[in-house]
């Protein structure tokens, strides 16, 4: 079975010994304790699992470890800098943009993603991007709101 | 009522929340039981006043006598609130924290709210049924309230003042005429308060009236929201724990099937993992989750199962039908039928669906000397504790379950499965397990929302009034089955036959069938009479606060214009209803979309009333909540079965509404204060549904009697 040895996390390279087959969600959760990153589905259905490879978006649940080996992997952790919080995440917490806030990392990740690839997206890229993200919650209005603070502070 | 085949009968609490726990038979039950009873002294016995005690069934035990059951203030100043009720999205830390801040003269950033943690926080039963605003609330604000009587009393005392001479404000008690004040933190440096805290409250302390509250009432944000959006908080899925093992737990075929044999050999020959069976019981824990899932794949090829018969959901509304002992109670009022005016009948139905919280089912148990803690998500700390000293025999000072705030619910987790599965890995294992289930695992083996079949009659005097009525819901329970419409004669009855899958409660629980075939039928029976949706209901419609938010919404919305504009394949519907006090009506515009078969929901106004509210944001959050998971049930949602089997076990096969599912939203919150609070996170989702088929018949003419609304096109 292949193994991978080394991970590019949040900046830092993490030393592993682990069979490459495993998904970086599983991988990230219980051999880094990076827990922010949520199971949602395994199956890429809800984009719980957003991290950002290579700046990005990514489902993790469906991304083997070993093919992200050689790239640049980010999750919520490292978002905020010396306790500030990234605009997106703040974005969020102004807009209370959560419920139960399970599927909220996943979803800032996503957002992260689109809005440092694209800082003025239209509408329908936003609906592209962040369509593929569930929240049962259905907390979507206030989701939409900080979505809007975000990109609006994003052009700005 | 007959047993449900595959597992213990339910119960169902006074409040109608279904509590459907699986029911494990572990070898260890037995044997402990044996030797129990060969020592002469039987566990049970022993066991049970301390159960009585402590309720363990989730439903709220005595009331804790004493403020240190409830409050602590830390000689730092902050000041601790226990509560047993879990926080799960619906808002509950932030609105009790407002409670305690409120009556203690404090901002909310000074009170940590301790959630639902058996080893420190009273009982205050289940999260369920939209209880904790019109009853932890209140009990968190007279504790206190109480306790700042105790600390003006004391204060006062030390300097030797009369107590209405002693004003609190921000945390610190002051006596203004001799310029003397002490912080909360200052009083908590003293023994003798500690010792007054111990001791029973004062009876009466008074709470703030309404017109003097400052924090209650405002929108206070969630204390820990920050936590949400860095990733740092730890559901229970999340929490690490030394030596950590990851648990599999093998799952039969299909429903019902018995496990006949299995060799363990292979996962047994694997390198760190441990192997258990007991009874029908079959799971694995190791070092990772590949790992354990490995070592499952590997035994699961040799289970054999023998299975047993399950209807599918084709014919899941003739199975209940059937089922019925002694058939469907018969209408009442069946002789005077006859002379009636008119008589309308109708057969309604509610599919199977699923809550699909997204974190599913999960739990990390820890046994260390004899004592077991298990972290995991449920609405129901106290019921998982009762569950875990049941199955292991166990005396409740050594179980404690914590509850970290929890990824969603919905009124599904009510049982503690997944933390009996850890539990006893964990104790096989000796380490530390965690168990998460997967989605398909959730979407099989978590409890469903009933289904329904609902049979409604009612007839028509000359004038177009409802001279008789009568409803029946067959499996699916009782919430919201009266009609708040006036009638002549009413009889509203339920029935239980067999049930072919696990029942657990939903949001707003049996009410969103009962209220979904009861507003449509209304709308049939308007159209009979030939009045207009609205007149016709408010023409029977005594309740003031349903009027009230009838009118609300129907002005909001522009009705009387609306409902005359005749545009193709377009059209306006309206729904209202009452449940656990609180009182909802929604207008919806729809349009209906021929080319693909589908319905759009455009425009939605709705107008709720719970008495005064407490968190106008999370309120408007838990509203606009439910009116777009109601959009699910209502279009698309329904759990398949065939064979014992669910065939769309999966966000993709079922599909729940996402951004794209959005309606504009017009939402008016009733303020009444008045009136007391009661909670608002479920009856909000009641109305949608049937507003959407009232709408899809004002748009085609057509219909739509069953849940999910699929139009008869897309039925081949």
């Amino acid at each position: 079975m292949p193994t991978i040895t080394e991970l590019r996390v949040n900046g830092n390279k993490v030393p592993l010994n682990t069979d490459a087959e495993r998904s970086l969600l599983e991988v990230l959760r219980e051999d880094l304790d990076l827990t922010g990153t949520k199971y949602g589905c395994g199956a890429g259905d809800c984009s719980a699992c957003t991290v950002l490879v290579d700046g990005t978006p990514t489902r993790s649940c469906i991304t083997s470890v070993g093919s992200v080996a050689s790239k640049e992997i980010t999750t919520i952790e490292a978002l905020a800098k010396n306790g500030t919080l990234h605009p997106v995440q703040e974005a969020f917490l102004k807009e209370n943009a959560f419920q139960c806030g399970y599927c909220i990392p996943g979803m800032i990740m996503g957002l992260v993603g689109l809005l440092d690839k694209k800082p003025v997206p239209t509408d329908a890229e936003i609906l592209s991007r962040m369509d593929r993200h569930l929240c049962r919650c259905c907390g979507y209005p206030s989701i939409v709101k900080a979505i809007r603070r975000a990109a609006a502070q994003a052009r700005s | 009522m007959e047993t449900n085949p595959i597992n213990c009968p339910a119960e169902i609490l006074e409040d109608e929340q279904i509590i459907e726990p699986v029911a494990f038979e572990f070898g260890l039950n037995r044997r402990v039981f044996v030797q129990m009873i060969g020592a002469g002294v039987l566990i049970t016995a022993s066991a049970k006043p301390a159960l009585a005690q402590r309720s363990g069934r989730g439903s709220g035990g005595a009331r804790p006598r004493n403020v240190s059951a409830r409050i602590h203030i830390g000689k730092d100043g902050i000041v601790k609130v226990m509560t047993g009720k879990v926080e799960v999205g619906q808002g509950s830390r932030a609105e009790l924290t407002q409670g305690a801040a409120e009556e203690l003269r404090v901002l909310p950033s000074q009170i940590q709210l301790v959630m639902s943690d058996t080893g420190l926080v009273p009982d205050d039963g289940n999260t369920a049924g939209s209880r904790s605003t019109p009853a932890t609330l209140p009990a968190i604000r007279q504790a206190a309230a109480a306790a700042r009587s105790l600390l003006v009393a004391f204060a006062a005392q030390q300097w030797g003042v009369e107590q209405d001479t002693v004003q609190v404000r921000d945390g610190r008690v002051t006596h203004a005429a001799t310029q003397r004040t002490l912080a909360y933190a200052d009083l908590a440096q003293s023994d003798e308060l500690a010792k007054l805290f111990n001791q029973p409250a004062p009876a009466e302390a008074p709470i703030t009236p309404l017109q003097d509250w400052k924090v209650l009432g405002t929108s206070v944000p969630r204390p820990n929201g920050r936590d949400l959006v860095t990733g740092t908080h730890r559901f229970s899925s999340d929490i690490k724990r030394p030596d950590l093992l990851r648990g599999k737990i093998l799952r039969a075929p299909s429903f019902g099937a018995k496990l006949v044999s299995i060799d363990l050999a292979p996962a047994r020959a694997m390198k760190e993992v441990v192997v258990v069976q007991d009874g029908q019981f079959v799971g694995v824990a190791a070092p990772s989750t590949a790992r354990a899932e490995e070592a499952l794949d590997a035994i699961a090829k040799t289970a054999k199962w023998e299975s047993a018969p399950h209807p599918s959901s084709q014919e899941v509304f003739a199975y209940l039908r059937d089922g019925v002992q002694g058939g469907l109670p018969k209408n009442p009022f069946a002789d005077e039928l006859s002379s009636a005016n008119k008589v309308l009948r109708q057969t309604y139905h509610a599919a199977y669906v699923q809550h699909a919280p997204m974190e599913t089912r999960s739990a990390v148990a820890e046994w260390r000397d004899g004592h077991l803690t298990v972290w995991t998500g449920t609405q129901n700390p106290f019921g998982y504790l009762g569950e875990l000293t049941r199955t292991f025999r166990l005396p409740p000072e050594r179980v404690r379950v914590i509850v970290p705030d929890t990824g969603g619910g919905f009124g599904g987790k009510h049982t503690g499965e997944a933390a009996v599965e850890a539990a006893r890995l964990a104790q096989a294992a000796n380490r530390p397990v965690s168990l998460k289930w997967t989605r398909e695992e959730e979407f099989t083996w978590a409890c469903f929302r009933p289904a329904a079949l609902i049979e409604a009659e009612a007839a028509l005097d000359v004038k177009g009034a409802i001279a008789s009525w009568h409803f029946v819901n067959v499996n699916s329970g009782q919430s919201a089955i009266n009609t708040p419409y006036r009638a002549g004669k009413a009889r509203s009855e339920s029935a239980s036959p067999r049930a072919p899958l696990r029942h657990g409660s939903y949001r707003a629980l049996a009410s969103t069938a009962n209220n979904f075939a009861r507003e449509c039928f209304m709308d049939e029976l308007a159209a009979a009479a030939g009045a207009d949706p609205l007149e016709f209901r408010l023409a029977h419609l005594e309740n003031g606060r349903l009027r009230d938010v009838l009118e609300a919404a129907a002005k909001r919305f522009n009705w009387r214009e609306r409902i005359k504009q005749k545009r193709p394949d377009m059209g306006v519907g309206l729904a209202c209803g009452t449940e656990k006090g609180s009182y909802v009506a929604a207008c919806a515009e729809i349009a209906f979309d021929r080319t693909q078969n589908k319905i759009n929901v455009r425009h939605v106004c709705e107008v709720f009333e719970c008495g005064a509210i407490i968190n106008p944001d999370n309120l408007r959050a838990q509203v606009e909540g439910c009116i777009i998971m109601g959009l699910g049930p209502a279009l698309r949602e329904v759990s398949r079965f065939e064979g014992g089997k669910i065939l769309n076990a999966s966000f993709r096969g079922y599909q729940v509404p996402r951004f794209s599912d959005l309606p504009e939203l017009d939402i008016h919150l009733l303020n009444r204060p008045d009136l007391p609070s009661v909670g608002g996170g479920e009856t909000p989702i009641i109305a949608i549904a049937p507003a959407i088929g009232n709408a899809f018949f004002a748009a085609t003419g057509i219909r739509l009697r069953s849940l999910p609304m699929v139009p008869p096109a897309a039925k081949a």
